[in-house]
């Protein structure tokens, strides 16, 4: 009782200086205080620069042998050195990423659609169709998913897209279950039963209605879905299960890979790209957390 | 004073520091306690009440909380600044307490019979059996039916009510000589409020311990306490025998508490404000002045109020006040 | 609900969830481009078109789809899986001799990382800002973001090249000659540096868990009850709290269960550990189908197996748990 009259109080004090403002820049200030975060948005940038403006200033072609394998790094003019096969890492690093993030990208979305999807029917529909739909889940969750993605991609073949789908299909259990209970605590909210007594129809009362005030937590997740499809990919590539005409950061790594006691750099130097990645992207979602849900932030 | 009396709390200050700034959550608080006596202390949801129980037991959440000065000794030794290891056989041992909430008190992954014999243990050293033999009795102490049954029940499979009697048996497994009861019955239904302060009552006068009733119930005061202390704002601002304190209150905010409550009438009876309750609301202990705290509340008061705080005077026989108008009445 | 029903319960469940795992199976083999009994028909040294005809017949294959799937459900039902070519041995026998490296390596860096990781949560509730959680903090960090293979890299340059303590490849030496309290040390030897490797990205999961789940728990108040009579800090931290917060631990452990194999399948590539994870990537590599799929199958009822425990051990942390 007396904090609460403690907090209004200050409130009232500071109101006169108080201005309105757009919830958008209101949370963009709330993720710039949280200079992890920063540095984390910081480093992403740096690494999309790399990645993709990076090949057009060093245009050495990553495929072609340029020099004696495993030129340790920093000699002949190699910032990171050569390959097994003399190709040059630096090249590599820049077009891997793309290809490594690329992948990401796209295989988060289709976990992401899946499990909204999924997650949202659960969730607003409730009885019958929520029980099967998390035994469905459920059942997804008992497969381990990097050995169905395995299996996917030995069955239709290592291509660029079978890669995507197989990580995407296996991975969205976990936005599944949080969209679901955003939705079933959602729909008990009183706008939302006044809107459901009235005659708006479920798929504008799931999409319009709830699936706008349930995005926080799916945008978090969905920035950590990212960072582990990265992984994801690297480790199909890693074991030898990507697409063998493109290059992608684990690729690197799985190609040198007989040669780790040689040339550890070869191995390290990718390993070190998909680790800066994947990092930046989960301090980012911890700034996202916090500029999304105000109440975990009082705490 | 030629004994020490069993408790004795004399000048405790507790700072919390908080964003807004430190807020002396207790300013100054002295209370005794003779044996076997009991006392009740009263006021509005964060006075102080529960927090000067906690300075007692040692258990001021720190941080942000600390006993800044002051003294508090049992039986002549001193708690304050104890090594924790001394403190922790005193606590549950020379006092035992009771908490607010039976219902998140107990811990819910062990059997009420092994978290009352798990005191017996630790301050008796006892062999489990014995222990478990002993949380039994206390049990059927407190009047629970089935006692040896119920010894082996988890919290979760008891009522409130019930869980508040295993609490006290807790409390008073060692036979401790000051039982600290916080607001004991404020989470039950009003018959089960009666039935513990029944059982409360009974234990007190079978056992001699001395109990600090806190509460916000002027009528389980006038019932069960011998001496009352009534606290607003972190101080203690009107203290002395119930019988005093109730029948002649001197401070005009206890003055509001027993208007407060129909049955207690003060004689000579004091104006009742009309609805029965006291205008205002208690000031966040960070933006006391350095008036009386009350003042700002208070229908009685003039201009020193707002200027200078009252220390707390006697005013009577075992009666004693922090209130400028009532010590002006008193010099009179 | 008694505990014997609930298992009971959560069995058939299981089992229900297996009979899903290999519809699935079915559904993939029968959806994958390319033809079955070519397949089979390359891996027995290649055959021409009549000796196919009868592959088809002699493997149901002409037969409709439901007919197929139904002889396919009760011959795994009798443990059949099928037969693989490639190692010319039936697929049951390959995968129960390779399950218990596995299982030695799933299990050991599972129990490694619950319990180093609760036990650095603990530590770091006691100082929400001490040293201990900082470096909860920082390794929840790299847990998430470090490549499991990277890591495990990165040890065997680090124990090859600096520390030779700790051999890198394979679960057992052949040179070492012994008794089995001899081959069993030397199994450990090798364990080691793969265990860790598993272990370090659940390690971060599950000590961050217990940070929060402990710092929780620490104000509820059955804690100060504990404190008030006059519980030691020790018995306050490790009995009355830790208990308490164990729950959401055991939990997501359990629910890991399923990325704790995945992970070993790339650590055993790391380390050549001779566990179904190597048989996996091997049998892809061989396109030997029939193996794949009875390893998805098998994984997959390991992870059942481990969640029914899962939900025993729950009860018995927590008596407040019902049946779900």
């Amino acid at each position: 009782m007396a904090k609460t009259t403690a907090s209004a109080q200050t409130a009232d004090q500071e109101s006169p200086e108080l201005k309105i403002t757009h919830p958008l820049s209101e949370m963009a200030a709330m993720f710039f205080r949280n200079y992890a975060a920063v540095a984390g948005l910081v480093l992403l940038v740096f690494i999309i620069i790399f990645t993709f403006l990076g090949p057009y200033i060093h245009t050495t072609d990553p495929f072609e042998m340029v020099w004696a394998p495993f030129t340790v790094p920093g000699e002949e003019g190699f910032l990171l050195g050569t390959d097994y096969l003399g190709r040059d890492i630096l090249a590599a690093m820049m077009v891997g990423g793309q290809v490594s993030m690329a992948i990401g990208l796209a295989a988060a979305v289709i976990s992401v659609v899946i499990g909204v999807t999924v997650g949202a029917f659960a969730g607003y529909y409730g009885g019958v169709i929520e029980e099967a739909l998390m035994r469905f889940t459920e059942f997804f969750q008992v497969l381990p998913t990097l050995l169905f993605s395995m299996v996917i991609v030995a069955l239709f073949g290592a291509s660029l897209l079978t890669v995507t789908l197989a990580i995407g299909v296996v991975s969205w259990t976990a936005v599944a279950r949080v969209t679901r209970s955003e939705f079933l605590r959602i729909r008990e909210l009183e706008y939302v039963a006044a809107a459901r007594s009235g005659s708006a129809r479920d798929g504008y009362l799931i999409f319009r209605v709830i699936l706008p005030n349930a995005l926080p937590p799916i945008i978090v997740q969905a920035n950590l879905m990212v960072g582990s499809a990265i992984l994801f990919e690297a480790a199909l590539s890693f074991l030898g299960l990507s697409d063998p005409n493109t290059m992608s950061w684990g690729q690197v790594i799985g190609s040198n890979r007989p040669y780790i006691l040689d040339a550890g750099f070869a191995v390290a130097i990718p390993g070190f790209a998909i680790f800066l990645t994947v990092l930046a992207i989960s301090l980012i979602g911890d700034g996202l957390n916090d500029a999304l849900n105000p109440k975990l932030r009082q705490r | 004073m030629d004994t020490d009396p069993l408790l004795s709390v004399k000048d405790i200050v507790v700072d919390f520091k908080t964003r807004y700034g430190n807020a002396r959550v207790l300013d100054h608080v002295s209370l005794d306690v003779e044996s076997g006596e009991v006392l009740g202390i009263v006021g509005e949801s964060g006075c102080g009440k529960s927090m000067t129980a906690l300075s007692i037991m040692g258990l001021v959440p720190d941080p942000p909380g600390k006993i800044t000065s002051g003294s508090i000794k049992i039986a002549g030794i001193e708690l304050v600044g104890m090594d924790l290891d001394r403190l922790r056989q005193i606590r549950g041992k020379d006092i035992g307490m009771i908490f607010q909430e039976p219902m998140t008190s107990l811990n819910p992954v062990f059997t009420v019979g092994e978290q009352i014999a798990e005191s017996v243990r630790l301050h008796e050293n006892a062999k489990p059996k014995a222990a478990m033999e002993r949380a039994v009795e206390m049990l059927k102490a407190v009047e629970i039916p089935e006692a040896e049954t119920r010894a082996g029940a988890y919290p979760h499979q008891l009522s409130g009510g019930m869980r508040q009697r295993v609490m006290i048996a807790m409390a008073l497994a060692c036979r401790p000589r000051v039982l600290i009861a916080d607001e004991p019955t404020t989470a039950l239904d009003a018959t089960v409020q009666a039935q513990i302060f029944d059982l409360l009552q009974d234990l007190q006068e079978e056992t001699g311990t001395a109990i600090i009733l806190i509460t916000h119930d002027m009528g389980a005061i006038a019932e069960l306490a011998d001496t009352v202390a009534v606290m607003y704002a972190g101080r203690v601002v009107e203290k002395g025998t119930v019988d005093a304190v109730l029948s002649r209150p001197q401070h005009p905010y206890t003055k509001g508490l027993i208007t407060c409550v129909p049955h207690l009438e003060p004689e000579p009876p004091v104006e009742r404000h009309e609805l029965l309750e006291i205008p205002g609301v208690v000031p966040a202990i960070t933006e006391l002045g350095k008036g009386c705290a009350f003042a700002p509340r208070c229908s009685e008061a003039i201009g020193k109020c707002e200027a200078e705080k009252p220390q707390l005077l006697a005013t009577g026989k075992a009666h004693f006040a922090a209130c400028w108008v009532a010590q002006q009445e008193q010099a009179r | 609900m008694g505990l014997w029903q609930t298992i009971a319960k959560r069995v058939g469940y299981g089992l229900l969830l297996l009979v899903a795992v290999l519809i699935l199976n079915f559904a993939l083999i029968s959806i994958a481009p390319g033809d079955i009994a070519d397949t089979i028909a390359g891996d027995m040294g290649g055959a021409d078109a009549s000796v196919i005809e009868e592959i088809r017949t002699r493997y149901g294959l002409d037969r409709p789809f439901y007919v197929q799937l139904w002889r396919y459900l009760s011959r795994v039902a009798l443990f059949d899986l099928g037969y693989s070519y490639f190692y010319n041995t039936p697929v049951t026998t390959l995968i129960l001799e390779k399950l218990p490296a596995t299982l030695l390596l799933v299990f050991s860096a599972q129990i490694l990382a619950v319990i180093t990781g609760t036990l650095l949560g603990v530590l770091a509730a006691k100082k929400p800002n001490g040293a201990v959680s900082l470096t909860v903090t920082f390794l929840s960090l790299f847990g998430f973001a470090a490549p499991v293979f990277w890591t495990g890299i990165l040890l065997i340059i680090l124990f090859v090249s600096i520390f030779p303590i700790f051999p890198v490849a394979g679960m057992v030496d052949v040179t070492v000659e012994g008794g089995f309290f001899v081959q069993a040390l030397d199994v450990l030897h090798h364990l080691i540096l793969p265990m860790v490797t598993l272990a370090s990205i659940f390690l971060a999961l599950y000590s961050r868990l217990a940070r929060a789940s402990m710092l929780e728990v620490l104000g509820a108040d059955y804690v100060r009850t504990a404190r008030a009579k006059g519980v030691p800090e020790r018995s306050v931290y490790y009995k009355h709290a830790l208990r308490n917060a164990l729950g959401p631990v055991v939990t997501v452990a359990g629910l890991q269960f399923s990325a704790v194999i995945s992970g070993a399948v790339v650590v055993e590539a790391v380390f050549s550990w001779p566990g179904l994870g190597t048989l996996a990537l091997q049998s892809i590599l061989a396109r030997d189908t029939p193996t794949i799929m009875g390893i998805l199958f098998f994984s997959s009822l390991v992870v059942i197996v481990v969640n029914i425990l899962t939900d025993i051990t729950l009860r018995l942390i927590d008596p407040r748990i019902k049946a779900g």
